[in-house]
C-alpha cells in the first residue's frame, strides 16, 4: 500500500479504476466505469446513487461476489492488505470473505438460510476463519448476539430465521458480518426494507458499535438522510461512476456536481414547508450499453453545454478532499478546464 | 381550509373495522382473528388529500382496501358522497365503482404484461360499457397525454417502460373513467428519488386540474408533508393521531408519532448531528393479539399504569387536530 503509515489515516482499501461488464443477451452493459476509492481505517464512506448507478455492482464486483458469467471485471485493481483482491485465488478470497471484509445485504430474510438456526450460521464463520472449536464458537456467538442487542441471546442462538423480525433478523446478519472481527464492513442497503423506528434503532447500533469495534465501513444506501446521519465521507454514484465525492459536511454544504445538487433538490424536507412543486430531475438514468463518451448525466443535466457531450470528465480535485466529475465550473460560472 | 363553511365529505368512515380470521386444520377451523384495522373513523373531504401513515403491518393498506370495499367491512360504516356503501351488495356498488380508483405500489406488477398499454388504459372503459371503439381509442391518447406519456406509446408493452412511466401508465387506467376519489397506495415507494418527484408533481397537477380526492397511503413521511392536507398516523390497526398536515409535523401529540418523525432521517448533516432522537424499542406486537388498554403502550416510553387498562380516546386538541392519549387528558 501507498501510505501504510499506522494511525487514522491509514488506507485500509483501495479500488483503482474498476470496470465491470456484463455479458447479456441484448450486448453489453457497463455497469462499473472506472470506480476510484479509498477507505481509511475507522471511517463510514456513504456510497449514494439510484438503482442501476452501479454502486451494488461495484461493491460485488470487489469482492468477486458478482455471478461471472454473466459478469466480468475487465480492469482494475482492489488493494487489501498488500494483496490485490482481483488477483488472489477463489480460495484466498474465500479466507477474505466473510473473515477480513464482512458484508450485510439489503434483505436478511433471503441471506439468511431458513433451516439452519441462528446459532450454526453465526458459528460456521467463527470456526472456519478463526478456527474456533465449538464451545468457543458458541460462546462467541452469543457475545456477538447480544452485542447487537438481540435479547436473551444465549438462548436465541438456538432460534430460526422465521422467529425473528426483520429488524431481529438485520441485527443478526449484522452479527455474522462482524463475527470475525473485520477490518472492513460493506454495508448493502441494509436499512432499506425496514420501517423507520427500525431503522432508527439499526443506525443507532452501527454508530455505537463502529467507534467499538474500530472498522471501516462502506454503506450503499439511496437515502441521503441516512448517509447525512451516519457518514464521514460520501461518494455519489451516477451511471456508473462517482461524480462526485467529499466529505460529508462539504457534499451537503457546497455540492458541485449538477447531479447531486438535483438530488439534494428533489427530496421534499420533513423539517419544514418546501416549495408548491418539487424539484424534479427530467428524463431517465442512462442505459449503459456503451461505454460512456460522453457526460453520462448531460442529458438531463441543466448546465450542460458542447463539451458534455464531447467527453466524459474525469474526477478531479477541487480541493480540499473535494472530487467531482464535471466540465461545468458552477462558481465561475464557466468551463472547469477551459 | 379558506372559508368558514366546513368544506363538504366526501368519504365518511365511522368505526371502520376489519378483522381476517385465522384458519387452521383441515376443516379450516377460526382459531383468531387478525385485528388488521381496529374501529378507526375519519372524513376525507372533497378536494383534499389526505395523507396515512404508518409502518408495516399497521393496517394502512387494509384501509385503503375497505373503504373501496375490495374488503368487507366487519364492523362500522362506510358513506360515499351521501351514500352507504359500507353493506351494499357488489352488484349495486359496480354502478358506482368508476367514481373510485386505486393506484397500486408496484407498477410491474398491477400492469398485464400480455396486453399493450393502449388495451390496458381501455380496459375500465370496455368493462364498463362505455364510449365506442373510436371514441375509447381517443380517451386513451387524451389519458397518455394528460399523464405525459406520448400518445404514440399505446401499441406498446409494460417492460418497454421504466418504472416511473409504468407508475403513469397506471395512473392513466386509475383517471380513465372520470373518478372523484383515488386511493394511491404507496404510489412512489418502488421509485428512485429522482423519478419520485415527477410522479408526486403528476398527482398534484392531475388532483388542480381534475378536482380529485386522494387518501394518500405512504411509509414517506417527508413526502406525505409535501402532498398532504392532513394526515392520519396508524399503529397496530388504531388511528392514533389525526390533523392539518403542519400542525401535525410541527407539534405532534402522541408519542408514537413524536417517535416516528425522529427517526426520519434528515438530509443535511449539521440537523443530524445535533437532532434529539426517540428511539422506540422492541417491535411491533402482533395483530393477532393486541395488548390490553392503549396499543402503543408495551414500546412507549411514557407509558403508565393507566395505559394498560384503559384504552385512549381520541380527543380534539386543537381545531381539526385529534389524539388517542392518556398524556393529554
Amino acid at each position: 500500500m501507498p501510505d501504510a503509515a499506522a494511525g487514522p489515516t491509514e488506507t485500509v482499501l483501495e479500488v483503482d479504476g474498476l470496470e465491470t461488464v456484463f455479458h447479456t443477451q441484448d450486448g453489453l452493459v457497463h455497469a462499473v466505469n472506472g470506480v476510484s476509492f479509498n477507505l481509511k481505517a475507522g471511517e463510514l464512506l456513504g456510497v449514494v446513487g439510484e438503482s442501476g448507478s452501479g454502486k451494488s455492482v461495484t461493491m460485488m464486483s470487489l469482492l468477486k461476489l458478482v455471478a461471472m458469467p454473466p459478469a466480468e471485471i475487465t480492469q482494475g485493481a482492489v488493494r487489501f492488505e498488500g494483496q490485490d483482491l482481483l488477483k488472489i485465488s477463489d480460495r484466498e478470497m474465500r479466507r477474505v470473505r466473510g473473515g477480513r471484509i464482512g458484508f450485510i445485504f439489503q434483505d436478511p430474510m433471503t441471506s439468511l438460510n431458513p433451516v439452519y438456526n441462528v446459532g450454526f450460521q453465526l458459528m460456521e464463520p467463527l470456526r472456519v476463519h478463526m478456527g474456533l472449536n465449538r464451545a468457543e464458537a458458541r460462546e462467541r456467538a452469543a457475545w456477538l448476539l447480544d452485542l447487537v442487542g438481540i435479547p436473551s441471546a444465549a438462548e436465541r442462538l438456538n432460534d430460526y430465521p422465521h422467529q425473528f423480525s426483520g429488524g431481529m433478523r438485520q441485527r443478526v446478519m449484522i452479527a455474522i458480518a462482524l463475527a470475525c472481527d473485520p477490518k472492513v464492513l460493506i454495508a448493502d442497503e441494509p436499512t432499506t426494507a425496514l420501517d423507520v423506528t427500525i431503522q432508527a434503532q439499526i443506525l443507532d447500533l452501527v454508530r455505537k458499535l463502529r467507534h467499538e469495534l474500530g472498522m471501516a465501513i462502506v454503506w450503499i444506501t439511496h437515502d441521503l438522510g441516512v448517509v447525512a446521519g451516519i457518514a464521514d465521507r460520501v461518494a455519489v454514484m451516477y451511471g456508473g461512476a462517482i461524480v462526485e465525492q467529499a466529505a460529508v459536511e462539504e457534499l451537503f454544504a457546497n455540492p458541485q456536481h449538477p447531479y447531486t445538487r438535483s438530488l439534494l433538490k428533489t427530496m421534499p424536507s420533513i423539517e419544514a414547508d418546501g416549495p408548491e412543486k418539487l424539484y424534479s430531475i427530467p428524463g431517465q438514468p442512462p442505459h449503459l450499453g456503451k461505454k460512456p463518451s460522453s457526460c453520462p448525466f448531460a442529458p438531463r443535466c441543466a448546465e450542460s453545454f458542447e463539451t458534455c457531450a464531447r467527453a466524459n470528465p474525469l474526477l478531479a480535485s477541487i480541493g480540499s478532499q473535494h472530487l467531482v466529475a464535471c466540465h461545468w465550473n458552477p462558481v465561475t460560472g464557466g468551463p472547469r478546464h477551459a | 381550509m379558506l372559508d368558514a363553511t366546513p368544506p363538504s365529505v366526501l368519504l365518511r368512515a365511522q368505526n371502520l373495522t376489519k378483522h381476517f380470521p385465522i384458519l387452521r386444520g383441515i376443516i379450516r377451523r377460526e382459531v383468531g382473528q387478525i385485528k388488521a384495522v381496529d374501529g378507526i373513523s375519519f372524513d376525507i373531504h372533497r378536494g383534499e388529500t389526505l395523507g396515512l401513515v404508518g409502518e408495516s403491518g399497521c393496517g394502512k393498506s387494509t384501509v385503503g382496501r375497505t373503504v373501496l370495499r375490495l374488503y368487507d367491512l366487519s364492523a362500522g360504516s362506510l358513506v360515499f358522497d351521501g351514500v352507504d356503501i359500507g353493506e351494499m351488495d357488489q352488484e349495486k356498488l359496480r354502478d358506482l365503482r368508476p367514481r373510485f380508483q386505486m393506484i397500486f405500489q408496484d407498477p410491474q406488477a398491477c400492469l398485464n404484461p400480455r396486453m399493450t398499454v393502449g388495451s390496458i388504459i381501455a380496459e375500465p372503459l370496455v368493462e364498463h360499457g362505455r364510449l365506442n371503439k373510436r371514441e375509447r381509442e381517443q380517451r386513451v391518447e387524451e389519458l397518455l397525454d394528460a399523464v405525459g406519456l406520448n400518445p404514440s406509446f399505446r401499441n406498446r408493452y409494460p417492460h418497454e417502460f421504466s418504472g416511473g412511466q409504468r407508475q403513469r401508465i397506471g395512473i392513466a387506467r386509475a383517471l380513465a373513467l372520470e373518478p372523484d376519489f383515488i386511493v394511491c397506495d404507496e404510489p412512489i415507494a418502488a421509485l428512485d428519488v429522482s423519478i419520485q418527484a415527477q410522479v408526486v408533481n403528476l398527482l398534484e397537477e392531475l388532483q388542480d386540474k381534475l378536482g380529485l380526492t386522494y387518501l394518500f397511503i405512504s411509509h414517506d413521511l417527508s413526502m406525505v408533508r409535501h402532498i398532504a392536507d392532513r394526515v392520519a398516523v396508524m399503529y397496530l390497526g388504531r388511528m392514533v393521531e389525526i390533523g392539518p398536515v403542519d400542525a401535525l409535523y410541527r407539534d405532534p401529540r402522541h408519542p408514537y408519532t413524536q417517535a416516528l418523525l425522529s427517526a426520519v432521517p434528515v438530509p443535511d448533516p449539521k440537523v443530524e448531528a445535533t437532532r434529539q432522537r426517540i428511539i422506540i424499542e422492541g417491535d411491533v406486537p402482533s395483530p393477532a393479539n393486541p395488548p390490553s388498554g392503549c396499543v402503543f403502550r408495551t414500546r412507549c416510553p411514557k407509558a403508565m399504569a393507566r395505559c394498560a387498562e384503559q384504552d385512549p380516546i381520541s380527543r380534539e386538541i386543537a381545531d381539526g387536530h385529534f389524539a388517542a392519549c392518556h398524556l393529554l387528558d
